[in-house]
């Protein structure tokens, strides 16, 4: 559905995007990760052919999104970033003038008007004034015109930014909802949402696409350094001596936690599960153990380590 | 074209659907009955020897109104949109941007038209209820209307050229009412200086808005004037055009 080459899109003096390329399967939801000035949203308003990219090219749906720009515009749904609208317009009204233009015929656009306002929860405020709906009801109009003409491709610029948990909970559900059908590109910079929306992340830094892949994997890759965290009410001396002499263990680190029990972070070599070990010695010294848990990395770790410019080499 | 309706429409709802216009057309109903006041002070009751509309294009108000109003209508078109993004979501359907910038002068061309209609019915009253015989006919009223229409299209084409040119409102109405300022200075000054055989006092008498004014109020229409408001007219909707366009390539 979309594919990216060697994308590069530079600003007076300075480089938004510098040479990603990345692709876009049909139904597929994915995420384009990165804090705030990373590039995504120069990304999307290329894919969208409002700017031009310096070098490069992007196809959407087999269309150059520069050569061809009316026929991919005729593809896309694209919702900018702070869902710019016309306040003095109706809401219905709005909608109606966005089918219009986006060439659905007269019949068309009203069946599509009222289905995409049901769709969006905006049944009951279709003749309410734009300007005077709460920032809930405006980001569902933008979702809703970015509907409204059933493109192919759906691309959303930070879809839930300012949005209070409840609404932010009915936009998610609603972007889930449309895979399969559309294919949806999306740009955040909170992880949770894109890890329960999106079936890929492509994490962006500095104008570069540092990682790409699931979430699950990208956990995963990770996993090898989980740390283990066990709480066991034993001496010091004892334990500490124990576990020295376990050989899976890489390092690890004893303190005291409350009660009379100690709290020991363990860190494996390779991704080895050292769990059962640990409890193992446990029941063969006779200690009490209160706690045993594998401390998976976040996705926040993950982003975090990945978009940090001192660990930008670790990649 | 079903496109380019789509717009007018869009850009009309904004002109009539807001306060600003009503402000404007309440503003110039004010000047044209100021002028119309004027304009019945003078009549007196012996008949005069010039047409009314001549008299009419003779009031300073026809030139204030002229002046102000093609920066107020015209400077929201293209800077409001690109300040509040909305530009962004339009250019991102599959519009073309002559569709946009064509609907985006029709629809100002179009308020302007509108806001001259109480012109006609000052007309109207002064030609039912004096007894100028000769003060109103087709062809002066005629050239009148087609006067201010040409003069219209020319203020109001720049107008958007300025409004493509910034994102702001205020910006935009700045550089348009500084172009006007200055042809109605050079336009003066074209006036009090006679034409002579040298070419620059000719190019200078093409510029003398004031005159070209006067001879459509007489009913009298010179093509050198059409002519040079509809091609600078088309000269400034082109800049804007390759102004709209220019995103692409910058």
């Amino acid at each position: 559905m979309i594919e990216v080459s060697n994308l590069t899109k530079r600003y007076a003096g300075r480089t938004a995007v510098s040479d990603i390329s990345f692709a876009v399967a049909r139904g597929e939801i994915v995420g384009l990760l990165g804090p705030n000035g990373a590039g995504k949203s120069t990304t999307m308003r290329i894919l969208s052919c409002f700017l031009p990219a310096t070098s490069g090219t992007a196809r959407v749906a087999g269309f150059d999104v520069f050569h061809q720009s009316v026929e991919v515009r005729r593809r896309i749904g694209y919702m900018p970033e702070n869902n710019p609208l016309y306040p003095e317009m109706r809401v219905r009204e709005y909608l109606k003038f966005r089918a219009r233009l986006k060439g659905l015929g007269w019949r068309r656009s009203r069946e599509r008007v009222t289905t995409v306002m049901e769709q969006c929860g905006l049944a009951d405020v279709g003749r309410r004034v734009v300007g005077q709906l709460s920032k809930g009801y405006r980001q569902r109009v933008g979702l809703a015109d970015a509907l409204v003409h059933e493109p192919e491709l759906i691309i959303l610029d930070e879809p839930t930014i300012g949005l209070d948990p409840h609404q932010i909970r009915a936009v998610r559900q609603l972007i889930k909802s449309l895979a399969g059908k559309h294919t949806v590109l999306i740009s955040t910079h909170i992880l949770p949402e894109a890890e329960m929306m999106c079936s890929r992340m492509l994490i962006m830094f500095d104008g570069k696409i540092l990682a790409a892949d699931t979430p699950e994997n990208l956990q995963r890759r990770m996993a090898g350094s989980s740390q283990v965290i066990a709480e066991i009410s034993a001496s010091a001396e004892e334990l500490r001596e124990h576990l020295a002499q376990l050989p899976q263990v890489a390092h690890f680190n004893v303190s005291a936690a409350d009660g009379a029990f100690l709290r020991c972070t363990l860190t494996p070599h390779d991704s080895l599960d050292i769990r059962p070990m640990i409890w193992l010695l446990a029941r063969e010294r006779g200690w009490v153990v209160r706690e045993l848990t594998r401390h998976r990395h976040s996705l926040e770790d993950i982003y975090v380590q990945i978009t940090q410019p001192d660990e930008e080499e670790n990649e | 074209m079903k496109i380019f309706l789509t717009l007018l429409r869009r850009e009309l709802s904004a002109f009539f659907f807001s306060l600003t216009g009503y402000i404007i057309i309440a503003a110039i109903t004010f000047l044209i009955g100021e002028s119309f006041a004027q304009l019945i002070d003078g009549l007196g009751t012996d008949p005069w020897p010039m047409p009314v509309t001549q008299m009419f294009f003779g009031s300073i108000y026809f030139w204030m109104i002229v002046l102000l109003v093609a920066p107020v209508i015209t400077m929201r078109l293209f800077a409001l949109e690109k300040a509040s993004g909305t530009f962004e979501t339009l250019m991102t359907t599959p519009v073309s941007d002559f569709q946009v910038v064509a609907a985006k002068f029709a629809a100002a061309f179009f308020f302007y038209v509108v806001m001259w209609l109480p012109l006609l019915a000052c007309l109207l009253i002064v030609g039912r209820f004096t007894n100028q015989a000769n003060a109103l006919d087709s062809g002066t009223v005629g050239g009148m209307y087609l006067g201010i229409f040409l003069a219209g299209g020319f203020f109001l084409s720049f107008g958007c050229l300025a409004s493509a040119l910034t994102r702001s409102q205020m910006a935009a109405a700045m550089i348009s009412l500084a172009f006007g300022t200055s042809q109605f200075a050079l336009a003066w000054w074209a006036k009090n200086n006679p034409v002579s055989d040298q070419w620059q006092s000719q190019l200078l008498s093409c510029l003398n808005i004031f005159d070209q004014m006067n001879d459509f109020a007489r009913g009298v229409v010179d093509t050198r004037a059409v002519i040079f408001y509809a091609s600078l007219t088309m000269l400034f909707l082109f800049l804007t055009l390759r102004l709209v366009e220019s995103r692409r390539w910058r």
